[in-house]
Formats: C-alpha cells, structure tokens, sequence
C-alpha cells in the first residue's frame, strides 16, 4: 500500500469542512479538502451572476452564528473578514404598517411583552448553547462528564421558576407561546416564522419553539443575537475561512469532486475522484451530508442493513425555496431596506403557508424572508440598482408535480412581493429561483434540507443525524462526519469545530 | 357536618378518589352538578330503549389495579373484549382487522405484503415503549426544580427506568416521543390505508394532526392500556362506559361515602388560605377538611375560586394550560344493524372500529380545518357499535351505535357554536357513514350530536376537551397541570385537583384520581388502605 | 369476501390438506404459520419411529420461503448472511444464519443456489421487511414464494429407497445437493436436506401438483413403511438431532421484546457458519467486537442422568445460583438417553457443577429432582447414513 499522501482528507469545502480542516491542520496534521465545485463555500459560496454587475447572494444571505471558537482560532478578521452590518433589524411588513424589532427592541403595543418574552426566552437559549460547543453526550456513558454537569448545572441555575419554566417550552409549539405571550400580529408571526425558518414544521407543530432558542443562541464576532452581514456577503465569510485553511497549512483543492470513499481492510483510507485519480489519506471527514456520504460514496455493500435504512429514513426535507431578483431600482417596501423583512402579516399566515406543503403542494400566500445586500453596502449591484434574496416558505421538497409547483410558488412569491412593494414586478431585470429539489441538486444537500436533514427535536443532540452517528465517528474506521448534517446543524463552523476535536480526542 | 373530604364532580376520578379516601376511613362526599352521575364516564338514555355511552365509549386505559381494589367487578363492572375491525376505503376496497394474528397478516397483505409483516416489528416497538411508560402511570411525578428526597428519588427511579434500558432502546424511545406519527410509520409501512389505520390512536381526542409532532405520544396514550394483560387491546364497558361509574358509585356507598346529584359547586370556600368547603347551586353549602377537585384545573381555577386567592404565577400557568376541543360525538339508535356492501354479512368487523379516512392525508387535511377553526369536511370517525356485543343496551335486533368525530373546533371561526353548526355537523357525519352504507340514515331513529359546545356545557369540559387538557410534552408528567404544582397539590392549603388535567392524563383511567387520593392520604400520615401496588412490568 | 372468509377460517390450508386431513385420524392441527398442519396423524411413538426406521411424510408448505434473484443476489446474500455465499455452488445448499447490525440472530434457515442469480432462502420466521431494506443498493428483486411452492420433507432410512422406486435417480445426490426431476408435467425439485438427522429429502413442487405427488411417493412408498407424521414427531426428531428451532431455542431479534432476549450466532454455538473474511456483512462489525470481548450467553448440548425430560427446566450452579434454562428436552428413544438444549451464562459454557432442576408430574403431584448435568456435543444423533453416498437402502 503506498504511503497515504495526508493525514487528513475532507470532503467538502462548506463552512464546516473549513473549520475542521483547519483545526486539524493547527494541531500538525496534514490535511487535503476536496470541493466539488470551482469555489468553496458550499451554501456560502457565490453563485454566478444573476445579471452584469449584479452578485446574487448564496444560498445562506444572513449569518445567525458564528461559533467563536473558529473565529477565535482561525483569526478571520485577520483574513479579510469585517462587518457590513451587524444587529441587523427585522421589519415585519403587514397591513397595518411595518414594524421594526432589533433584538428585544420593538415599539407598538406589546414592546414590553415582546421585551421580556425575548429576555426570558434568550437567557434561556443562553444556558443551552454550551451544549452546541460540544459533541452530544452519549446516552449509554463515555461523557466528558464534568462539562456536561457544568452545563446542566447551569440550565438550573436559571432558577427554579425558570428551569420549569425551561422544562415546559422546550418542546412547546411556537404559535402558542407567540399568542399566550403577544397581541400584536406581527410579531406572533416574526416569533413563528423565525422559528420555522428553513424548517419543515408549522408553527403549531410541537418542538418549534426550540429552534427559535438554537437561534437565540447564536453570537457573531463577539455579539450575541446579532445578525450580521459580512462585508461582501456570505461569499466573503467563506473566502476568509478558506484563506485561513490555507495560511494553516490545508490544501484545498476545487473542482474535485469524490466518487467513492475508498474502504480497504475495513478502513476508510482514502477517495477515489470521478477523474479517477486516488487520493489516500489516515482518515477521511465528510461534510457533504451524512445521507450521500454513507449511502452513495461509502455504499449500502460496507454498511450494516439497518443503518441504510435507518439513514434512508433520516428526514431531510427542505421546504425553502430560493428566490433571487436583480432589480433595475430601489423597491418601496414603505420602510428601511436596511433591514431584514419579513411578509408574514401574523401567526396563522405562517402556518397556512406551510399546509399545502405536507401533501406536495404549494402556498398560495408564502412567507418570505427579504435581504437587499445591495442596500447595505455597495458592490452587491451596479450603482442605483439592487439585487434581493428571499426564502419563500414553505416549499415542498417532494412536490406531486414539479413543473407545476415551481411555476405556481413563483407566481405566488411574486404576488406577495408585488403587494409589499407595488411596482416591484417592473423593475426584475434578472432573477433565479431554486426550489428544494434544485437546491439539493445544486448544492447537493439532501432533499434541499439546509441542514442536510431536517433539524427537529427527533433528529436533534445525541439524535443527530443519528443516534449512532451524533459522535461525528462512523461504523467505518477512519470515517467521520461533519457539517451541518451533525450536531448542532447549521453553518455556523460547530459542527466542524467539534468534529475535530473528536478526531483529536480519538487520537485518529 | 364537616366532612374529611369533598370532592367536586363525580366522574370517574372524582369517584375513584372517593372511594379510595373513604375506604381509609375518611367521611366523605361526591357533589354533582348534573341529575346524574359520571361526566364524561356515562350510560345515559335519551331514547327509549337504547342506552348511549354518550361521551367516552370503549375501555383500555381503566388501570385493573383499582378495578381490584375497589371490588368493582362486584358492583357490577364487566370489561367485553371486542373483535374485528375495518376500514372503508374510498375504492370500494376494505381494511379488516381480526383477532387471529395470521388472518390478520393475510388481510395486510392484500394491501402490502411487506407491510403485513412490519406490523410484528412495529407492534413489538410500541410494546416496548408502552412497558416503558406503564409503571409511571400509578406513580406521583417529581418536581424536578425541588430538591427534597421524595422529588430527588422519584427522579432517581426515572433515570433508573430509562437507563434500564440499552443506549439504542433510550434514543428510540426519545424519538417516539418526540416524532409525529405519520413520520414514525413510515420507518415501517408503505399502504396509506395501513398507515392511516394506525395513525388513528394518534389523533382521537388531539388538538393535533398526524403530522405534528407529538403525535406517535399520544398514539401510546391510547395503546398503554390492556384488557386482561392485553396490553393495547380495547373492549366494551358492559352496559357502556357508565358502568364504570356505576360500579363506583356503588363501591363508594358501600366503604359509607355519600354522594349529591344535581348539586354543582358554586364556589370553593377559601378561608386564610385553607380550602374549607364549597357553595352549591342548589342552595346548600358543603364544609369539609378539605376540597378535591375532579374538574379541570381550568374550570377548578378560573370558575370556581375567586383570582385573589391565588398566585399571579400560577393563574398566569392556568390561563396558559391548553384546552382545546377537537372531538365532536354522534350516537345513534339505529332500527337495525346498518349494512355495509363491502363488507359480507355477518363480517366479524361490525363488532369492532369502523373508520373511513383511508389516508394520512385525508385526517391531516381534516385537522387543518380544525385550525382553521371549521369542523372537518371530510372528518374521521370511530364508529362502534357496541350493542353488536352487548346485548344490554338496545332492544333485541336493535342497535346503538356510537360516532366519535374528529376534528370539531371549540369555536366556529373564533365565534361559539350554534344550532345550525350543530346540526351541519352532524349531517356531514351521517353523510359519510351513508355514502358507505346505502340506506343507513333511514334506519336512524334518533341521533344525539355532542359538539366541544355541549361536552362543555353538560360535563364541564373547558373548551370540550376529553383529556382535561392536551397531551403535549408541555403538559405532560411534571409539567401537568401546572410546573411545580403537578402532585395534585394546588397554591391553596386543602385544595386538591384528581381529575385529568393531572398526570397521567385522559383515557377513563382512573389514574389521576387514584394518585391524588394516596398524595392525599400521606399527606394526612394515613397509610393507604386497599391500594394494591401497581402490577409489575416483567 | 375476505373479510368473512379469513374471519370463519383464520387458518390457510396446505395443496395436501384434503390428503392430510383425511389420514389424520385424530384430527389433531396445530397452527404453523397461519396453515393448518398435523400435529399427529394418530400416534406420535409410531410417527417417530417411522422417521428412525422407515420412512416418513411431512408437509412442510407452512416454512417461509423468499426467492431471491437478479445479478447481486450473491453479493446481495453476502451482505445479509454470515456464510460465505461465493462459494455455494449452483445446485447446492447450506444452513445458514443473518444477524442485525448488533450481531443479534434474526433467523437461521437454509438457503438453495438453484441458479447463479436464483436463490431460495428457507426460513421458520417472516422477513420481508428486513430482507427488502437489505436490498437497498443491490440489484435484486425478493419475493416471499411461501404460497406458490408447496413442500414434503421425505425423511427416514428408507426415504431414498422410496425416491428410487418413484422414479428419481437420486443416487448420486449428496447431502446439501439438490437435483431436478420431470414429474406430471411439471419440474419436481429435490434436495438432500432435512431437520431430523437422519437420511432424508425434501421436494418442492408447484401447488398444482402437489397431490399427484403426495399420490405417487405414498403409493410407491408403501412398501417401505412410508408413514405421514405430524409435528409432534418431527420435533422429538429435532430434538434428539439436537437442531435449533426459532422462538424455541433463540428469539430471532426483531421479536425480542426484552432487549436482552436477543442471542448472537456466536452464543448459540453458530460461530463455526461466519465466514470473517468475505468482507462485510450485517452484523459482523458487532460479531467481531463480540469475539474480542466474549459473548455473555452460549447454547450447550446436555445429557441428564434419569429418562425424565428436562423440558422448562431452570439450571444451577452448585444447585443455588441460576445459570441458565432448557430450551429443548426429551427422553430419546432413538439413542437411549435423556438430552436437552440449553442456554447457560457464558462463564458456565464447560457445564462444570452445573444442575437442572426437574419438576415431574406423577398423577397430579410434582416431584422435584436436582441432577447433575453433562455437556454433550452436537448433533446428538448423526447415523453414517445420513452422509453416505449413494445412500444406502435401509
């Protein structure tokens, strides 16, 4: 057997692959990732231009998380990364006017409401996040036991009103918690939709609210709840960390894209490119989704029966759509485009959007989520033009007709948008919308899912994506897993930051 | 006289817990707005001859733990084991169920050869998490923000009961919890008709479709029960669902417990913090040691004790506690048995559940109307018949047959209910059955049509809901009714709450109202008397 | 209509029943596998001494039987089973086991190479489901046959003297081999494979002519003292052959309702069938682990002093701490001597010191015995004639 050319070889250039390649190459080890496509990034990465001038965001437009572990390690700051706008605001636009919520600050009616609604619930999602900073802990033993006191002692140090409290919203459903706690429609509908943001769940389906806590419990560069927006876009975030990797000794190679892990002796000891060419490596990380990972790159054939199939039925449903707009002039939303903007008019919009979505149907009113980069910073599109990025809720990841729910949701986007801000039709130059079919096949995510598999409570923790696989290790020695698909999802760097330490720890 | 304890409402937790306290020896008295007693546990007969299990109308969940206790196969309780089953699918085609597990896999079959034998593993899954859940039910849950050795024990045995388990077995068994039913069925079926067939236990009585999550929970609520050890078998109250209650009453009056009809609580007295007894519709007041509520906390709360009574907090929690109705109830007397051309006379389904929602979708959509705050187009329905058994509640010939229906809203769009919502209700169900059954609205002598409206407004239930509250995690175990007052206890001294909006929760299963009478009891420092332990799980 | 039909008849019946159920003189049926079978056709001494010293006729339709086909089926089978499946020739058969991902026995069951893409996999319990998801990523197509193949096991000394006078040349047929004969038009198959121990075929036949068949081998066997025998004999034969049973001797896992009910091929005495350097296969990841480590549980032959059977009998370490129970027992008419199945703790697999606690109903009194029990190896019973080729005539 010829000697392995690395150490390490990851599959996948997303932001978590990015991350554990570059702590794994910080603690001396040599490490090869492979991207698929021209540039990394992954749901980050540019896509190409929508129109002359105009640079249509990734897939990802709004960055909830950073984990500061990465930030810390890989000096980003120091690669080119700064801050077009942080604390972005929200503005929920609705028949009765828009409003403006920046973190806990909101005016109307129910600003104190909505104040100590979001204090309660961030100080809780403040005690859960440790749990992020770490792989889950197991069920059956093998913890590190003193962090997990720690963090459990801390939840209950919330104090006895709050742990209860705790105990009984984590997998309480979100409406009821927006409407026990708010009167102002829009704002029932921000809580509702942000906690179904790029979810396949109603606001009324139990265990939402909890993933409106994951975001609370976000922080980027030092601020937390602070949603940010990266000078040059997301596709800056990954150019930063991929110049990192590289200043941390990884080799990144674009354009790669791998055909199978090879398996020798039981082991992972390499891939094998669709070029053909073999690359060897002591072991092999993959953030490309533990879906195609296991089933199409290792193969059912060196994989027990059962976890094929408990794999084949891991939920991965994507139920986002993506719509990009070039746009010859400033829209009028009636407010800031300085701003995040949410068409939900109030709670039950939310989840009437996402009804037809069971049955493989689409909206007639969605939900969207609105981003002008252009408004934030020059660059995003020729002087005087914009360029916006919407995620159209719900979208079905398994529509019964493909043709027709695509052309049907992006009339119906339209729609929404045209009665938002009147006349925004005329001003389309260019636009691109990706259902979640195109999404996976785009961005090769499972079933468009942008967390490689849905991210609900079943699928959550020492569940995720798996509860054989939530260690990042994999039946196959010498295989891990890492990326959104693991815990804790997301692109926020964890997920890689915790697989290598994994590794580490494993001494692999 | 001041009795030991009053308890308002004599449903069946209401008379369970009763029966225990008298039986250790306590004076006590069941006060009952209704001419009758039973809530939601009731035989009633609106039309001569027949005999309805008005609210509730088949048996599982009853723990035969009390049923021993309280001697109530003596006081005239008997359990019928029912048989068959089937569903109507929209193509003529049917479902049946059967008894003979191999006849059964045949009829599967038909529909998938791979699903017929999924069922043995599926079954096997849930009887395991249903072993898991049994010996919780006849137990006080502990606080876990409290650190005294009853609560820190009482947690100690829960981690012990989940880490008895292997670590695969505890991840499955937090998926099952946490999982929507549609999603865990399709780990194992690929038939709509058999998945939606399965998915019924998920929804009956549930603010929920089968696409929320939560919903595989509440599918274990109904299959944790046994007849005779059966564990998820159903059968027949004979004489319906009153007998139980019946048979209660009379073990009550015999250990020397009193009960008053058509005396519906007014207010429950507070004095200096203390519970002390309670005013009666009927003029009279009732004084006691101490107040049992089997009402709702709800009800108990917001109706029946003045606010300044009570935390801010806990109102607050109360306000919040989740009501919502989502059942609607036909019952019928029916000329002669209906006849359903696709199934052969004489089929062994008609002693059995009839249903005719053959897709997951189809009981999804008809939730989403229940959001929408309309009762279901296309509704699902358990239809029983129960006299094809029981030969105690129709005439000879004749039948009594019980609809229950999901989903119908507390409110039509926001508003309340009226006759006319009613009646169009009630139409859609017939409908439904006709549309299976040509000919069958002919044979209709009288209908009874219960909407949350009047599940509210005869048995107390706030907003109708069969379970005192729904079954979601948020209001599940220690956090039932209320977190920190879910040990039957209430803010008020003396003032208790046995019914089911305290765990384990709905189903006519006698559980909450046996597990605050042995809180009661050691709060008093009286040892239990006739309370057998919970049978063991082996 | 169905629903009635299966209602009034819950149990299928076999092509032989009209056959069957007109020999069965004490119209004793039992249920295997939603058909009715024979328990004993009158008596089951003679039953069983027809399987030892003649031969014997038994319907076994009811044994669950998947037909396996299409280019992976090999690897497919590989993948699912712990034997080497590469290396079963065409027109061969062997006795095999699967296992889930922990290495827990799902079933045993014999499989048949009836051609280089065509598989047949015999088995007690149904797997539909689980042989279905294995096939994920395989190109194959499983399909359960149970109801189109109708089957005798033809078992006894004299069963190949019989086949002889049917017509089939079977005399160069080994054990485990199977061979094709033309039979009413049709293709009867016949494989040199039983669950008694002894000399025996079994024949595989299209439901249409089954009868015919049944005809043939009673008319032509008659001579040789060819006898139906129901269940009950054919299990006393398993018995003393010391032959595993599922939910008899090992709970196949996905029925185990307690987790630990679940046995590993290695703890049932099976570790000689894994094959550990084909590759993978479901389960050996687990199997391997569970080799380094020991397994916690091992099945044991048993010879026990006396002629009572042990059967449901609990076992003893130094007759006080339990160490394990009988899964099968009888008194052997066959081999004279008293022998049982039995699951013990692994630290007691030598049997050392080891007793079986017998309760003996004589006229409605239990007697209790404590006796010391022997390991004994397996099968208990294994004549010369079983492996001889070509099989002799008596």
């Amino acid at each position: 057997m010829p000697m392995p050319s690395c150490d390490v070889l990851v599959i996948g250039g997303g932001l978590n692959g990015l991350a554990c390649a570059t702590r794994l190459a910080q603690t001396g080890r040599k490490v090869t990732l492979v991207e698929a496509e021209p540039e990394t990034g992954g749901a980050t990465r540019a896509l190409p231009d929508l129109a002359k001038g105009v640079k249509a965001p990734a897939l990802a437009h709004l960055l909830w998380h950073l984990d500061p572990r990465v930030e810390k390690a890989m000096t980003l700051d120091r690669h080119g990364l700064a801050w077009a706008a942080r604390d972005i605001a929200t503005t929920v636009l609705s028949p009765l006017g828009p409003l403006t919520v920046t973190g806990a600050q909101t005016s109307g009616p129910d600003a104190m409401a909505w104040n100590r609604l979001y204090s309660r619930l961030t100080r809780m999602a403040e005690r859960l996040e440790p749990f992020r900073r770490m792989a889950p802990p197991r069920l059956g033993g093998g913890n590190d036991w003193l962090a997990l006191a720690r963090h459990a002692l801390g939840l209950r140090l919330l104090g006895a009103r709050e742990f209860r409290d705790l105990l009984r919203l984590v997998l309480i459903n979100a409406h009821d918690v927006a409407t026990d706690e708010l009167t102002d429609p829009r704002l029932r509908a921000l809580l509702c939709f942000d906690a179904t943001l790029g979810a396949w769940a109603s606001p009324r389906n139990p265990n939402t609210l909890i993933l409106w806590l994951d975001r609370l419990a976000g922080q980027v560069a030092g601020r937390k709840q602070s949603l940010s927006l990266p000078k040059g876009g997301l596709p800056a975030l990954a150019a930063a960390m991929t110049a990192a990797a590289r200043a941390a000794g990884v080799t990144i190679r674009t354009g790669a894209r791998v055909a199978r892990i090879d398996i020798a002796a039981d082991r992972a000891d390499g891939v094998t490119l669709q070029t053909g060419e073999m690359l060897s490596a002591r072991i092999v990380v993959s953030a490309i989704g533990p879906k195609p990972t296991l089933l199409n790159l290792v193969g059912a054939r060196h994989l027990d029966a059962g976890l094929v199939t408990r794999l084949r039925h891991q939920k991965a449903r994507g139920a986002t759509a993506k719509l990009h707009l070039a746009l010859s002039a400033a829209p009028d939303f009636g407010t800031d485009l300085r701003a995040r903007l949410l068409i939900a008019p109030d709670e039950q919009a939310v989840d009437l959007a996402f009804n037809p979505v069971k049955y493989g149907e689409t909206p007639a009113a969605p939900v969207m989520e609105l981003l002008l980069s252009s408004a934030f910073e020059p660059g995003h599109a020729p002087e005087g033009q914009h360029v916006l990025s919407a995620n159209v809720q719900f979208a079905p990841h398994a529509p019964k007709d493909a043709f027709s729910a695509k052309t049907s949701l992006l009339a119906a986007a339209m729609a929404q948008l045209e009665r938002a801000a009147p006349g925004i039709g005329a001003l389309v130059t260019a636009s691109d919308f990706l259902m979640p079919q195109d999404i996976e096949a785009r961005f090769g995510m499972a079933g468009g899912s942008w967390h490689h598999g849905d991210l609900s409570v079943e699928q959550m923790l020492f569940l995720r994506p798996l509860p054989e696989l939530s260690r990042y290790a994999t039946p196959v020695a010498g295989l891990w897993l890492t990326g959104a698909g693991t815990h804790p999802g997301g692109l926020s760097g964890a997920a890689g930051w915790n697989a290598a330490e994994a590794i580490e720890r494993a001494g692999a | 006289m001041i009795y030991d304890a009053v308890i308002l409402g004599a449903g069946h937790n209401g008379l369970v817990t009763a029966c225990y306290l008298a039986r250790a020896g306590l004076s006590v008295c069941v006060v009952e707005k209704n001419g009758w007693i039973g809530g939601a546990a009731v035989s009633r007969e609106l039309t001569p001859g027949f005999t309805y299990s008005n609210c509730s109308y088949v048996s599982s969940l009853f723990r035969p733990e009390i049923m021993r206790d309280l001697e109530l196969p003596k006081h005239g309780l008997q359990i019928l084991p029912y048989e068959g089953g089937a569903v109507f699918m929209e193509n003529g085609d049917t479902l049946g169920m059967f008894r003979d597990h191999d006849a059964n896999r045949r009829e599967f079959a038909r529909h998938s050869p791979r699903d017929a034998e999924a069922y043995d593993i599926y079954a096997r899954d849930v009887l395991r998490h249903c072993r898991f859940i049994r010996p919780m039910l006849l137990r006080t849950p502990p606080d876990p923000a409290r650190f005294r050795p009853r609560d820190l024990a009482e947690l100690a045995w829960l981690g012990r009961q989940l880490t008895g388990q292997s670590e695969r077995q505890i991840a499955e068994m937090i998926r099952f919890w946490t999982m929507s039913i549609s999603d865990y069925l399709d780990h194992y079926f690929e038939s709509p008709v058999i998945k939606a067939y399965l998915a019924v236990s998920a929804i009956i009585g549930t603010a929920l479709g089968p696409m929320s999550p939560g919903s595989a929970y509440v599918l274990l609520h109904h299959y944790m029960g046994d007849v005779d050890g059966n564990i998820g078998a159903w059968g027949f109250a004979r004489g319906g669902m009153g007998a139980i209650t019946a048979a209660l009453a009379a073990s009550l009056r015999a250990a020397g417990g009193e009960i008053r009809v058509s005396a519906g609580v007014e207010t429950i007295l507070v004095q200096n913090g203390r519970a002390v007894g309670a005013t009666l519709s009927n003029g009279d007041e009732v004084r006691a040691q101490r107040v049992i509520s089997n009402m709702d906390v709800k009800r108990t709360m917001l109706t029946h004790v003045a606010e300044a009574e009570l935390p801010a907090d806990y109102l607050a929690s109360v306000k919040k506690f989740k009501t919502r109705g989502s059942s609607g109830k036909l019952n019928i007397a029916l000329d002669a048995a209906p006849v359903f051309p696709a199934l052969p006379e004489g089929s062994p389904a008609l002693k059995g559940d009839l249903h005719f929602t053959d897709s997951i979708e189809r009981m999804e959509r008809a939730y989403d109307d229940w959001k929408s705050g309309h009762f279901s187009a296309d509704p699902f329905q358990d239809v029983m018949i129960p006299t094809m058994i029981d030969p105690t509640m129709a005439p000879p010939g004749k039948h009594f047959m019980s609809c229950f229906v999901q989903y119908a809203p507390p409110k039509i769009e926001g508003r309340d209910w009226t006759d006319a919502d009613r009646d169009a209700f009630g139409q859609t169900c017939l409908d439904q059955i006709e549309r299976h059954a040509p000919g069958f609205k002919d044979r209709v002598l009288h209908v009874e049509i219960r909407t949350p409206r009047e599940l509210e407004a005869e048995v107390g239930l706030t907003e109708g809901n069969i379970f005192q509250g729904e079954l979601t995690f948020d209001q599940l175990l220690f956090n039932r009714p209320v977190p920190g007052y879910a040990q039957y206890r209430t803010p008020i001294r003396d003032l208790w709450i046995c019914g089911a909006s305290t765990h384990p929760g709905g189903g006519v299963m006698g559980a909450p109202g046996r597990n605050a009478a042995a809180e009661i009891l050691r709060d008093m420092r009286l040892a239990p008397k006739d309370m057998s332990d919970a049978y063991a799980v082996l | 209509m169905t629903a009635t039909s299966l209602h009034r008849q819950p149990l299928a019946e076999t092509p032989f029943h009209p056959r069957t159920s007109a020999l069965n003189r004490l119209h004793n049926w039992g249920a295997w596998a939603g058909y009715r079978t024979a328990g004993c056709y009158g008596d089951t001494v003679m039953e069983h001494t027809a399987i030892r010293n003649a031969a014997s006729l038994y319907d076994i339709t009811p044994m669950i039987k998947y037909r396996i086909t299409g280019p992976d089926a090999a690897a497919y089978l590989d993948r699912l089973t712990v034997r080497n499946v590469s290396n079963l020739a065409e027109k061969a058969v062997h006795y095999t086991a699967w296992t889930d991902d922990a290495g827990q026995m799902m079933d045993d069951g014999t499989l048949f190479r009836l051609g280089p893409q065509d598989f047949r996999l015999c088995c007690q319990e149904r797997h539909l489901p689980w042989l279905r998801d294995s096939a994920w990523g395989f190109d194959v197509v499983i399909a359960d046959e149970t109801e189109s193949v109708a089957a005798l096991a033809l078992q006894g000394p004299t069963s190949a003297a019989v086949l002889r006078a049917c017509g089939f040349d079977i005399d160069g047929l080994k054990p485990f081999r199977m061979a094709e004969f033309a039979f009413a038009e049709t293709n009867l198959l016949i494989s040199r494979t039983g669950f008694t121990g002894d000399l025996g075929y079994e024949l595989w036949i299209p439901p249409a002519q089954a009868l015919a068949l049944w005809d043939h081998l009673m008319m032509q066997g008659a001579p040789f003292g060819l006898m139906p025998v129901g269940s009950d004999a054919v299990m006393l034969a398993r018995t003393e052959a010391g032959f595993l049973t599922a939910n008899l001797d090992f709970i196949p896992a996905q029925q185990a309702l307690r987790e630990d009910r679940s046995r590993s091929p290695l703890e049932l005495g099976l570790g000689w069938m894994v094959d550990w350097n084909k590759g993978p296969f479901t389960g050996r990841r687990a199997l391997l682990a569970e080799r380094e480590t020991g397994g916690r549980w091992a099945l044991v032959g048993l010879d026990i002093p006396g002629n009572v059977s042990a059967e449901g009998a609990i076992l003893y370490h130094r007759k006080t701490a339990e160490a394990g129970f009988i899964t099968a027992a009888c008194w052997s008419p066959t081999l004279k001597r008293n022998l049982a199945l039995a699951q013990v703790q692994a630290r007691h697999a030598d049997c050392r010191d080891l007793w079986v606690e017998i309760y003996a109903l004589r006229e409605l009194q239990y007697v209790k015995l404590m006796l010391p029990v022997r390991a004994t190896p397996r099968p208990f019973f294994a004549p010369e004639r079983r492996r001889a080729t070509p099989p002799p005539a008596f």
